[in-house]
């Protein structure tokens, strides 16, 4: 079976910067796969070129099989797409917008009305009400429901939850996992480290380069060292106060607890525990942390920077 | 004059018949840093805009930096920094140019300006940029900068609105740092964020659900409270019952 | 088929649910025609006259009578100097001079050229020149019922409009130049102003990514406008003919026919700009200083083109509103048929053409970098 997407050395420049270099990875039939990245890491032009929106500079891109310049039009028949932004009429009604999209895909609200029937009853009871006026995650789901309309093979999405509260986030995610049980492959961008645990894999991305490509469970397991949770009633000063540790790498704040990665060949933090304790943190409570994704993607970060 | 730089107190903003933000009351100490969370159209940027004196409020009253919003909104807009994700900086001025003109904005004086451009450049490492224009900075090295900016007439309290929206996972634990350092200095923060381990970045935590503040406390102790692992967990079960409107 | 009838079908609901844009389009063509044709009259009433008449026989108060019954002119003072013409010109009391030569009478009836001449107080050269021609028009007819002398007149320019439009009514000059503004306005602005707001809103990336071809996007955006356009253009001549008395004395079908063509040219720019202009600012702007600016200036519809320097009469010919005003006022005034008006005609479907390719060219299945 062909792969839904395939990307082969890809480059892309605008005027005096590259923004994707040498992007290379396959995306399985019915998987649901993760670019991680911040902004301006390269994640939007990669999905204009996908979606054959772009050209790339050079390398080959494939969507279904089917070349993203040669084969453009029938692309375009087949993908779902939800842009950057909120992309719909703001003045057209909840139905009006799906009603408009279904047409110019050819088909009807009505014969697609299984694949998009979960998400659209919440939408429903506000049909008649215009786009604009809807709160953040209702964009959302309706943005969802046009670019699934007319049964897409691959669906993109493009920081489809950037802005969007962590409720509305956490509903979205649920609604993917049911269209990937479909057959549906998806790929989604995010810039949210936590909902890179729910693709089945994913690719770290900054400045236009692919970092790391591999389950959320296996890229935990490229974490280099030795992870500590700490925490205390003066985070601030804790903080510090390991930072100029010798035997701290680096250390981040993480949630309630801050994340010390200790120096390389240390894998004993008890000494360091102690030496917090004599400077005064009494309430300090340390223990091994868990590598998550972000910590990951915090060390390749900083590796690629040095 | 007490250590309470902003009171709120039954505040409250109708839009017509819908009401926004239903008669919350608060109060954030000097220092703090105060996170303001809730799902999107909970009325967050409607409170933030009014205690920024942007918006005059319906009924109710709050100060800020011992100012009335309503009736004395020049004052209070001189003594508060903001700076949201959306509007930072002119992305076609150099930085020096940027807060020359902010400076200016505020009647600072040209060298005073400098003086303090140099500093806190010094302090973010970030020396190379000052004449660089905006638009050619990497996203982290611009909100640290807009921080920055927002902080250059000394505000005793600033609004961030998003602030780190979108940034690397370094760079958004980089800002945190400059949030910490002004909040020592005695600077009062109010953030407002999507995300929840921000959230435990901060002294205290209000969530705002249908315009009304349904939790205030520490992140430790909403977490108690709610008998949640993280806020997280506790935003999850506040605001959930309403995410489906 | 379905596809671009669903695109206009969504079009006209933007259009029917922004008030502004309704206003817009229905309000300005009503407002500009009342404004041009009300307030903005170049028409002449009452204006003063300095005389100065050096015979002062029966012929001279007859021309006196003659002016201080026109509905355009008084006879503000009566002067025995030069000097005291100049003088009422600096207290703006008068605005025209005229000076009647001595032997005035027996010069005009024994078959000389008494030689009037006319004086005007060009600080506002426009206003001179159309109180200039409106007195040598009532002097020449007075002269001519009184004589078969042919006045050698300094300023024969204005006699040829006079011809068709005796009255010199300015909203006979204002209506299709209005036509064409708000045809232009409409087709140009209002097409390129919807299609940047889809890439502004990032609608434009889901159409594009969408089975749509660009010219399912592209006519589908302009035909509502085209259709509204043409029913303003219909509006401004009932309100001219209704309420202006616009002679109405050529072809109807040709009109219309015209006014469709005009759509077209101004559609075209409107494409054009649109595959150009990111943003509703950009194609504001360029709408506004590349179409606008020079359609109201240099299409005669202002200011007559005759006035203009070389330069810009060469420049005026690339306007196509300048060729529109000609054809319309050809149809409409001069009731001229095709023979008359198929030069005009001919540069405007050149234009057009020549628009339509680069509009065409213009529009990629992409997205700009």
């Amino acid at each position: 079976m062909k792969p839904a997407i395939s990307i082969q050395k890809l480059n892309k420049s605008y005027k005096d910067e590259q923004a994707l270099k040498n992007i290379s990875f396959d995306v399985e039939q019915g998987e649901l796969f993760g670019l991680i990245g911040p902004d301006g890491a390269g994640k939007s032009t990669l999905f204009r070129i996908l979606t054959t929106l772009l050209l790339a500079d050079n390398g080959e891109a494939e969507v279904m099989g089917l070349d993203v310049v040669d084969d453009f039009r029938n692309i375009r028949n087949r993908i779902g797409y939800m842009p950057g932004r909120f992309s719909l009429y703001q003045d057209l009604t909840v139905e009006e917008n799906l009603d408009f999209f279904a047409t110019i895909f050819g088909t009807t609200i009505e014969a697609n009305y299984d694949l998009i029937k979960d998400i659209y009853v919440q939408l429903e009871p506000f049909k008649d009400r215009p786009a604009g006026k809807l709160s953040g995650g209702m964009k959302q789901k309706l943005a969802l429901c046009c670019a699934l309309i007319h049964k897409p093979e691959v669906l993109f999405l493009d920081e489809p939850t950037t802005g969007v509260d962590p409720v509305s986030r956490k509903e979205f995610w649920q609604m993917l996992k049911r269209l990937k049980q479909q057959g549906i492959a998806i790929l989604v961008s995010t810039p949210y480290m936590d909902e890179a645990a729910l693709c089945d894999r994913i690719a770290l991305i900054q400045k236009g380069e692919i970092l790391s490509i591999a389950s959320p469970e296996s890229i935990n397991d490229s974490f280099h060292g030795t992870l500590v949770a700490m925490k205390s009633h003066r985070m601030y000063e804790l903080l510090k106060a390991l930072r100029i540790h010798p035997k701290v790498e680096s250390c981040y704040a993480f949630g309630e607890y801050l994340n010390a990665t200790l120096v390389e060949g240390v894998t004993d933090w008890k000494p360091i525990e102690q030496d917090m304790r004599d400077k005064g943190f009494d309430d300090l409570v340390a223990h091994d942390a868990t590598v998550g994704i972000e910590n990951v993607f915090m060390q390749l970060l900083s590796k690629t920077e040095a | 004059m007490s250590d309470k730089v902003i009171i709120a107190k039954d505040l409250t903003r109708k839009f017509g018949n819908f009401v926004a933000v239903d008669a919350v009351s608060f109060e954030v100490s000097k220092g703090e840093i105060f996170g303001f969370l809730g799902a999107n159209g909970a009325g967050k940027t409607t409170a933030m805009r009014m205690l920024c004196g942007l918006l005059a409020p319906t009924s109710g009253a709050a100060s800020v930096a011992g100012f009335d919003i309503a009736s004395q909104t020049e004052m209070v807009k001189k003594h508060i920094g903001y700076m949201s994700q959306k509007f930072s900086m002119y992305g076609d001025l150099t930085v020096k140019e940027n807060f020359l003109f902010y400076g200016g904005v505020y009647g600072l004086k040209r060298k005073v300006i400098l003086e303090r451009l140099d500093m806190m450049l010094g302090l973010l490492q970030l020396r190379e940029a000052t004449n660089s224009l905006v638009d050619s900075l990497p996203l982290g090295w611009k909100q640290k900068l807009s921080f920055s900016l927002a902080t250059l007439h000394q505000p005793g309290i600033i609004f961030l609105d998003e602030p780190t929206g979108g940034v690397d996972p370094i760079a958004r634990r980089q800002f945190w740092d400059l949030i910490y350092e002004a909040a020592n200095d005695g600077v009062t923060i109010f953030v407002t964020t999507h995300y929840m381990d921000e959230a435990e970045y901060c002294d205290r935590v209000s969530i705002m659900v249908d315009g009304k503040i349904e939790a205030l406390d520490s992140p430790e102790n909403l977490r108690k409270q709610f008998n949640a692992e993280s806020m997280d967990a506790v935003f999850q079960e506040l605001a959930r019952g309403t995410s489906t409107k | 088929m379905k596809q671009y009838l669903a695109f206009v079908k969504k079009e006209f609901r933007h259009i029917l649910r922004d008030k502004r844009t309704l206003l817009i389009l229905f309000g300005m063509p009503v407002a500009q025609i009342l404004i041009f044709g009300f307030a903005l009259n170049n028409e002449v009433e009452n204006a003063g006259v300095a005389i100065y008449d050096m015979s002062g026989d029966y012929e001279s108060v007859l021309l006196q009578n003659r002016l201080e019954n026109s509905e355009q002119f008084f006879i503000e003072r009566e002067c025995q100097t030069t000097e005291c013409i100049e003088e009422a010109f600096r207290q703006s009391k008068a605005r025209i001079g005229i000076i009647l030569p001595q032997n005035f009478g027996s010069d005009l009836l024994n078959g000389q050229k008494p030689e009037i001449k006319i004086v005007s107080d060009a600080s506002d050269p426009n206003q001179a020149q159309v109180l200039t021609s409106y007195a040598t028009a009532i002097i020449l007819t007075h002269v001519k019922g009184r004589a078969t002398i042919v006045q050698n007149a300094p300023i024969v320019s204005a006699i040829p409009r006079m011809i068709f439009n005796p009255e010199l009514k300015s909203v006979y000059m204002f209506v299709p130049g209005v036509m064409g503004l708000i045809l232009l306005l409409v087709g140009a602005m209002m097409t390129s102003l919807t299609i940047a707001r889809e890439k502004e809103l990032g609608t434009m990336e889901l159409l594009l990514v969408s089975p749509l071809y660009s010219w399912h996007i592209i006519f589908g955006k302009v035909t509502p406008y085209w259709l509204l356009s043409f029913f303003n253009a219909m509006v401004i001549v009932t309100l001219g003919i209704i309420v202006f008395d616009m002679p109405m004395n050529g072809s109807a079908a040709l009109l219309i026919g015209s006014c469709l063509l005009f759509s077209l040219t101004a559609l075209a720019l409107g494409i054009f700009i649109s595959a150009k202009a990111n943003s509703q600012m950009t194609a504001m702007f360029v709408s506004m200083m590349g179409l606008l600016l020079p359609t109201i200036l240099l299409s005669g519809f202002v200011f007559p083109i005759e006035n203009m320097p070389i330069v810009l009469q060469v420049v005026s010919n690339i306007i196509p509103a300048k060729w529109f005003i000609m054809i319309i006022k050809g149809l409409m005034i001069k009731g001229s048929g095709m023979t008359v008006i198929w030069k005009p005609v001919a540069v405007l479907v050149f234009i057009t053409l020549l628009l339509g390719v680069a509009a065409i060219k213009s529009v990629k299945p992409r997205l700009n970098e």
